[in-house]
């Protein structure tokens, strides 16, 4: 995964006084108007190079733009100027329940997140029981998701998105859920993934996780990257940006 | 296992991306199918009590109280009311079909454009599940069923599909960028249904006025219905300016659609 001299500009404010014909058609008016407005960059000239098989970690405090580069990465968002490549098939991690509709059972929506990370219905049925046992849901697969607890919705979601075989697997602070059994399964499951070969990449908080498994951290202050390299360098970078 | 092999096992959004689009689809609209009517004691006959309900209020006031002059009200009111419920509903519900999958929009890269067209499809769903009850109006009005009807029928769905669609596309898009449009959009459906011949016959209006069928692609759509249901026909004048509109509406929702598509994530 290669990303280069990317930057990313949110606009700020409003476009509908400019219309909509207008805002088609890009009208000379209504390009001064985009060009006086705010803008926000929540990512500026950020360059860096992911191997495949490699475990990413980008850290820095809220704001820093870790969540949009996750979204770049993912493709729905898309960089004012730079380039992004990608190699393999991309399996987000949902924030809890994301994609589940409450009123269909377990077993309902495992079929339908399942398609939405890009299976095709046969895939689905080839992995169901799979997803089922690694779920640890059981029985409760054919109760609506709306009866579930937050931790079983996290376990139900995390088992569809690491069975649609990912090459790239982007997670953004989700592991936070569920009881210390399923985490502790969970970060088994990232491990393996990382034996065979799969490309992760994680937002996180948990500096000693980071430490402990990441080959490599990735530190976003400002929307700039500010440091890279071995994780153990790079949270003390970041401790100490924390501390002056 | 060559490693080619391996690669095609692990992408088959990349591989099969047709049947993982019409998988999505089927998943999605069964999602909504299912989810409509879930916990209600009456279920499916919800979508036929609607329609229905408007025919009644619309017949009392306009046959029993306005008299308008046109046999078998009820039947032309059927014949009319219930493809434009299609129409309506599709277009009311835009707004809400991306703004209800914000989360998906946000983090998982798939064609948005789905999401639109499942919600016209499970109106479309509604729709087609209605049409009996206007063949039991027809049949007890003393018409019937025509052969013809094996073509004309899938021919007006997929021509006001083409409007519903391109129109839904539209408003869907541009309300992320301008909200005001989810309270609009109700309003001009509702003047929209008065300004076509839903409720009334064409040949009711003022001679200097009939023109303007030929700009309301609703217009054409709704008396081609017509006269499929009564006469097994269709005039071609009428059906090819229909299916004209049908075309353009559809091909400008996807042109705007596109053009604006990798901005929804920032937006929803």
């Amino acid at each position: 995964m290669r990303v280069e001299r990317v930057t990313k500009e949110f606009r700020l404010g409003g476009t509908a006084h400019l219309g909509l014909k207008n805002l088609l058609l890009r009208s000379p008016e209504v390009r001064h108007h985009l060009q006086r407005r705010v803008r926000f960059e929540a990512l500026r000239d950020v360059s860096f190079e992911i191997s495949h098989g490699e475990w990413v970690a980008m850290i820095g405090p809220n704001g820093s733009g870790k969540s949009t580069m996750l979204g770049l990465i993912a493709g729905v968002l898309h960089p004012t100027s730079g380039t992004i490549q990608t190699n393999g098939r991309i399996s987000p991690l949902l924030e809890l329940g994301a994609g589940f509709h409450p009123e269909l059972t377990g077993a309902e929506n495992i079929v339908l997140n399942g398609v939405i990370l890009g299976l095709t219905r046969a895939m689905v049925r080839e992995r169901f029981d799979r997803i089922v046992e690694f779920s640890g849901l059981g029985e409760e697969i054919d109760r609506p998701v709306r009866t579930y607890s937050s931790g079983m919705t996290a376990r139900l979601g995390f088992s569809v998105a690491v069975h649609v075989d990912p090459e790239i697997i982007l997670v953004d602070e989700v592991l936070a859920v569920g009881d210390e059994a399923f985490a502790r399964r969970c970060l088994d499951k990232l491990r393996s993934f990382h034996a065979a070969g799969v490309t992760i990449v994680v937002v996180s908080h948990a500096l000693t996780l980071v430490e402990a498994l990441c080959d490599r951290a990735l530190l976003l202050v400002g929307g700039e990257l500010v440091a890279a390299g071995p994780p153990a360098e790079v949270v003390a970078a970041y401790r100490a940006r924390i501390d002056d | 296992m060559r490693a080619g092999d391996e690669l095609r096992a692990r992408t088959p959004a990349a591989t099969h991306p047709l049947q993982q689009r019409v998988d999505l689809v089927l998943v999605l609209l069964g999602k909504e199918l299912k989810v409509r009517y879930k916990g209600t004691v009456l279920g499916y006959a919800w979508s036929i009590a609607y329609p229905l309900a408007f025919t009644l209020v619309f017949y009392l006031v306009f046959r029993l109280i306005a008299r308008v002059p046109i046999e078998n009200y009820a039947l032309f009111l059927v014949m009319g009311l219930f493809p434009w419920q299609w129409f309506q509903n599709s277009i009311n519900g835009a707004t809400g079909f991306l703004l209800a999958n914000a989360p998906l929009i946000k983090k998982v890269s798939f064609p948005r454009s789905l999401l639109v067209l499942t919600g016209v499809l499970n109106d479309l769903v509604h729709f087609v599940a209605s049409i009996p009850v206007i063949v039991a109006f027809l049949v007890w009005s003393g018409g019937r069923p025509a052969g013809a009807w094996l073509w004309q029928i899938p021919l007006l769905v997929v021509i006001e599909f083409g409007v519903t669609y391109g129109l839904s596309l539209l408003v869907a898009t541009a309300n992320l960028f301008v909200r005001d449009l989810e309270r609009l959009v109700g309003i001009v459906t509702m003047l929209w249904l008065y300004v076509t011949p839903v409720l009334y016959a064409w040949e009711m209006v003022p001679e200097a006025l009939r023109w303007t069928r030929w700009l309301n692609p609703m217009a054409l759509v709704i008396a081609s219905w017509r006269q499929v249901f009564t006469e097994g026909r269709l005039t071609p004048e009428i059906a090819a300016a229909a299916a004209g509109w049908s075309l353009l509406i559809a091909v400008l929702g996807q042109l705007v659609y596109r053009r604006l598509e990798g901005r929804f994530a920032e937006l929803v």
